[in-house]
Parts: C-alpha cells; structure tokens; sequence
C-alpha cells in the first residue's frame, strides 16, 4: 500500500486560516463592528463583541437591530464564501498562494434577507453560526442563527438568498 | 408633530438621532419627519465598506440605516408608541449603491395596531429613479404604563 503521507498539522492549518483571513480581513465594514471568526474544523463561528457603538436602545440597553442584521449577513457571507473556498482547498490544495489579487474570491451578493428579533440583544458578546441549506450554480440560500449566553436561547435568527459569484468574474 | 415649528422639528430630530450611539456612530441623520413617515441619510464612509475592490458599501449597513429609519417611522406616527423595537425586518437588495454617495431611506409606517406596527421603506442613492433597497418590517408599539410608566 503506498498511500501518500498527510500533509504536515502545521501546514493545513496555515493555508486554512490564511484563507479565513483573506475572507474577513479586507473588509472594512467587518473590522468596524469588531467581527471575528473562530474555526473548528471546516465550522466558524463569528463573534461580535459588545461595543457601546453598537448600542441602538441606551435605556435598556440593547444592541441595535440594524447591527444584529448585520452581524447576521456578515456571518451569512462569510460562511458561504468559506464553503466555496473550502471545497477548492480540499479538492485541490489550494490555498490562498494561488489567490493572486486579481483572483480574490469573489464575494456572494446579496439578494435578500430577512432577520427575526426573538430577544432584545443584550450588552454583551454576541454569536452566530450560518448553515448553507442550498448552494447551487447560481443562487444560494443560508440560514443564520445568533445567541449570546445561552446557546438554546437564540436572541436573532434570519435567512438570506445570495447570487453566487461566477467562477471567472 | 404637524403644528411644530421647523426649528423644533429639526431640534428633536437631532435629539433622536443622537440618543442612538450606533446611528450617531455612522452619522445618520434625519431629514424629514411626517405622520408615520421618516427619512434618514448616512453619509458615505470608508468604515461602511464591504468590497475593498469597487468601495461599494456593505448590505449590512443599509440594513442598519432601514432599521433606523423604519423604528424613527413607528416613533412619529399618530398613535405615538412610546417606543419601538424590530420583530422582524426583511431587506431587498436590488442593486450596490454607488460609492462616495449617500445613502437615503424613506419609511413609512402604514398601518398600526395596538401591538405591532408595519413599515415599508425603500433606499436610494443619487439617483432617486433606482431604488438601491427595499424593507418591509414590523415593529413593537410598546403602550404607555397605566400610572405613569418608566
């Protein structure tokens, strides 16, 4: 049997984060509202950590609905991007290398989205998983939920369509 | 609101704008008010981009001006909530908003029970032909407390 060896821990690793970050990093709008992504595995999690900006409702306090929208389409956009370029890396071994920066992935464009508040949003961390639930040639369809202390107890959930990038745009 | 003065008009529209810290962060700023009708702009910024190649600003933050915009819509029609939050906001996306130019939300909020108030709004930029966005909301009518309230 002469399997090849797995690639080096510390390798994989690399080309997986350098890829999340090529994702996230560039983008402003991202950086403003202090979102970042954990990864387990091919799993993120984004998280939005509590910032006075972020208030809507300074009596209660609450964090403003349109930050909690957009918190969610950030983490909708981001997952989905993350699932096109892991499929790439996994079928290829390609990382971010051959990424040159007039082939950035393109990102996945917005069509629409539909947040539910379930729960005033607290002063407090926020976090969201997105589950890609149809990815077709063309168009996309993702699921967000966000929670803050209690996993069990969403406080926002929403569902968004996308238009996917075309290959070579 | 309609015997107000202009002057006291723009005064609590500041105030309004200013007692949100995120609206305030992003330099929204409310331009008309009506009976159930807002309109609020957010100037362009760097800070609101989510395409670093074309500088075209993110879906998020028109997200977060419709919100704005559509609870300012609850807040002045008639039946004058005492406050307002979102039960759920849909956004459509119709096209990206051109870069460098502000961008302005019209909402209206046409119809109101004693629980829950509706809104739609629609977001432009320049060009006031091309809707850039549009939401459809509904929202919280928080009532006054017998006895006073908070």
């Amino acid at each position: 049997m002469n399997r090849p060896r797995p690639e080096p821990v510390q390798v994989v690793r690399q080309r997986r984060d350098d890829a999340l970050n090529a994702l996230v990093e560039g983008v402003p709008y991202i950086r403003y509202l202090g979102i970042r992504f954990d990864r387990r595995g091919d799993e993120l999690t984004a998280v939005l950590p509590f910032d006075d900006k972020l208030i809507g409702n300074p009596a209660l306090p609450a964090l403003h609905g349109g930050v909690t929208a957009a918190f969610l389409e950030v983490t909708a956009i981001v997952v989905l991007s993350w699932t096109i370029a892991w499929e790439r890396m996994e079928n290829g071994h390609r990382g971010v290398d051959d990424w040159d920066p007039s082939h950035l992935p393109r990102m996945p464009k917005t069509i629409d989205f539909a947040t539910d508040y379930l729960r005033s949003g607290l002063p407090r961390d926020a976090y969201a998983r997105a589950s890609v639930n149809r990815s077709g040639r063309r168009y996309a369809s993702v699921h967000v939920e966000a929670w803050q202390d209690n996993r069990e107890r969403l406080y926002a959930q929403a569902t968004g369509h996308f238009l996917m990038p075309t290959p070579d745009e | 609101m309609t015997d107000l003065s202009i002057e006291m008009k723009s005064k609590l529209a500041r105030q309004f704008m200013e007692a949100i810290p995120h609206s305030r962060d992003l330099s929204m700023s409310l331009d008309e008010l009506g009976d159930g009708i807002a309109v609020v702009s957010m100037p362009y910024a760097e800070k609101l981009v989510g395409d670093p190649e074309t500088g075209i600003i993110h879906g998020g933050a028109v997200s977060a001006l419709m919100d704005t915009c559509c609870g300012a819509a609850v807040m002045c029609h008639p039946a004058s909530p005492m406050g307002t939050a979102t039960i759920d906001l849909r956004i459509d996306y119709m096209r990206a908003a051109v870069p460098g130019q502000s961008v302005i939300a019209r909402a209206e909020c046409y119809h109101v029970t004693r629980s829950v108030a509706f809104v739609r709004a629609f977001a432009y930029d320049d060009d006031r032909e091309r809707p850039v966005a549009a939401a459809n909301g509904a929202f919280t009518v928080e009532q006054p407390k017998s006895g006073g309230g908070k």
